[in-house]
């Protein structure tokens, strides 16, 4: 099973470097949500996986019996993935805005920020509304 | 007060200041006086916390009372101390800056809210000894910072966000995949407990490759130098007093956390992963100093300057002795102030001037003294001129080169200090000495026709703040080299921070 998932990951993280190195900022903001997809995947695989066996501890030990699955990267990555999904939704929300401001989604046709604007104080007009 | 309040306070203190501000959300008078109000708050917790940290030590809080290991430690040490107080002196000297500096649609938005939550991860970054803690930390610095870079939706500052949040998220990603690594290895989350546990460890060559990853996750968020492409490009972009906090505390955060993990956690085999850190360290130095030489932009010379900077701490970190690690605390924490002053000045020489562009500038020596003089001290400290601050930061740290016969990077430091200071007599000789170009509208002689005189007031008042901090230390550099000297001691001698953590 570990064997399984290790795959899964790699297959992951190499789609998604591919997607990150693409020009469409759509396709890159998907491959930051699939590599923190694959991040957590890999952090679940390491707290072991066990088939049928509850991380229960009996009533008269401290500790729960080897070989038990650890529930500790399984509540760790809840919160990474929550965090992730929040950082996802800004990421998208960003690049739309960007998108309505500049009409454009290539990622080697972004220069907005060298051309030197006359003032730098005013606020844009709000494009596309 | 007790040592876990105190430990919790720079924490629960700007969480409170920005929950208020959000509440007075149509109020702008209001979300103004919480800010200050709160940043000057800050300012005493700080130095009520750094008081008791010297006297104490090494001071630790477990939250919700689980012992050690099993629950989040807060660590507060000399190191973690001198940068909380740093942070809020330079966040009251931003938060009052930005009176004047930000437009009112802008504070609408909530600026003042973001700017204290992103003190707060701050602080709660240096002040947490759980790696999984820090990593929720660092992702709510970023979601701050985010709303601070893309706050006012200019095409400029999305353009240089976008960058900014895809690298970001790219080293936050790498950073979690560290942890589960690690956690993989050894189980546990806290850093002492972590650094004890890999002592017994067998399999050096999987704690290196683990540590290099950790080194790639830093290293994007400190922009050191084959992974510093994403500052040039967004730090110019925001409003001065948004670009002043990131400029100045932001990477700063970074390399004490490089140099927490580089001291506590991976130092297995200190010859290969210290040496590539001096070697990215000479190469951040020399490559940051050659891009300002290339480039006439005010905060553009000065944001791959921060690049350079960033290099001379890699150094101190690599050097791995302890008048080195000393260079590093007293480098970082000096830079902290001068470089967030020189951001400032910009601002104020854009509102003066009318422009950031070095070559429509001119002429703000003759009208506005003061400015000048407060840039020339600021200037010269960032390069090290005797008897400014910035010379004892890089005594220290060339010293301990010398120390331990690191001729190159020695060599390389100095050389770099020289294109430093030709870099800031450019800005001298571009925007202050030379007269203000033929055929510019601007009239720089009267500044009352771009800014009232109480805002320039409200802008001048954190740079004279700044400056004669830096002069402070300039002349009496006893009293940080002392603090240094401390936090040299901890982060060299990690038993003590081990042992403070660790105790039942």
């Amino acid at each position: 099973m570990e064997i399984l998932l290790a795959i899964t990951v790699g297959v992951l993280f190499a789609s998604s470097i591919y997607l990150l190195l693409k020009r469409s900022l759509v396709r890159v903001v998907i491959g930051v949500l699939i590599l923190s997809n694959a991040v957590n995947l890999a952090f679940f695989t390491m707290g072991r996986l066990t088939r049928g066996e509850p991380p229960l501890i009996a009533a008269d030990e401290y500790v729960a019996a080897a070989g038990v699955a650890n529930a500790l990267p399984q509540a760790l990555i809840l919160t990474a993935i929550v965090i992730g999904f929040g950082l996802f939704a800004f990421a998208l929300a960003l690049i739309y805005r960007y998108y309505l401001a500049t009409g454009n989604l290539q990622s080697d046709k972004m220069a907005d920020a060298e051309t030197p604007v006359a003032d730098k104080f005013a606020l844009a007009n709000k494009e596309g509304e | 007060m007790e040592n876990h309040v105190l430990l919790v306070a720079p924490l629960a203190l700007p969480l409170i200041i920005a929950s208020l501000g959000m509440m007075a959300y149509k109020s702008r008078a209001a979300q103004r006086s919480i800010a200050i109000v709160g940043a000057v708050g800050q300012v005493i917790v700080a130095a009520l916390l750094f008081q008791r940290i010297w006297e104490e030590s090494i001071i630790v809080a477990q939250m919700g009372n689980w012992a050690a290991p099993f629950g989040i430690s807060l660590v507060g040490d000399t190191f973690s101390g001198i940068m909380v107080l740093a942070v809020a002196v330079t966040s009251l000297a931003i938060f009052i800056y930005s009176l004047a500096d930000i437009d009112e649609k802008r504070e609408h938005y909530g600026y003042y809210p973001a700017l204290a939550l992103l003190t707060m991860a701050v602080n709660g970054t240096l002040l947490t000894g759980d790696v999984f803690n820090m990593f929720v930390w660092f992702e709510l610095m970023l979601i701050s910072a985010f709303m601070l870079l893309s706050i006012g939706n200019t095409r400029e500052q999305l353009d240089g966000t976008v960058k900014y949040v895809v690298i970001n998220l790219f080293s936050s990603a790498v950073f979690l995949l560290g942890i589960a690594l690690l956690y993989g290895i050894v189980g546990s989350l806290n850093m002492a407990d972590i650094a004890v546990k890999l002592e017994g460890y067998d399999n050096p060559g999987l704690i290196t490759s683990i540590s290099i990853l950790f080194m790639v996750a830093f290293g994007l968020k400190a922009a050191v130098f084959p992974l510093f492409f994403w500052l040039p490009a967004s730090y110019h972009t925001p409003p001065v007093a948004i670009s002043a906090f990131f400029a100045g505390i932001l990477t700063k955060v970074a390399i004490y956390v490089i140099a927490r993990f580089y001291t506590l956690i991976f130092i297995q085999d200190v010859g290969y992963t210290h040496t590539i850190l001096l070697w990215v360290g000479g190469l951040t130095m020399v490559i940051g100093v050659l891009g300002a030489a290339a480039q006439y932009e005010f905060r553009k010379i000065l944001s791959i300057h921060i690049v350079s900077q960033i290099g001379y701490m890699i150094m101190g970190i690599a050097l791995f002795t302890p008048m080195a690690i000393l260079g590093t605390v007293f480098f970082v924490v000096n830079q902290i102030f001068v470089k967030m002053n020189l951001f400032l000045i910009s601002g104020i020489a854009n509102r003066l001037g009318g422009s950031f562009e070095l070559k429509e500038l001119g002429g703000l020596y003759k009208n506005y003294i003061w400015l000048g003089v407060m840039f020339l001290i600021s200037a010269f400290s960032l390069a090290g001129f005797p008897p400014m601050s910035g010379f004892w930061a890089k005594f220290a740290l060339i010293y301990a080169g010398l120390e331990i016969q690191a001729w190159v990077i020695v060599g390389v430091a100095l050389g770099v200090s020289l294109l430093t200071l030709f870099s800031m007599v450019k800005i001298w000789a571009f925007a202050f000495w030379k007269p203000l170009p033929e055929g510019h509208s601007a009239d720089t002689s009267d500044y009352k026709l771009r800014i009232s005189t109480s805002n320039l007031l409200l802008l001048a008042m954190p740079v004279l703040l700044l400056t004669l901090l830096t002069i402070l230390i300039g002349i009496f550099p006893e009293y940080l080299y002392a603090v240094s000297e401390r936090a040299a001691e901890q982060l060299m001698g990690r038993t003590e921070y081990i042992e403070a953590v660790l105790r039942p």
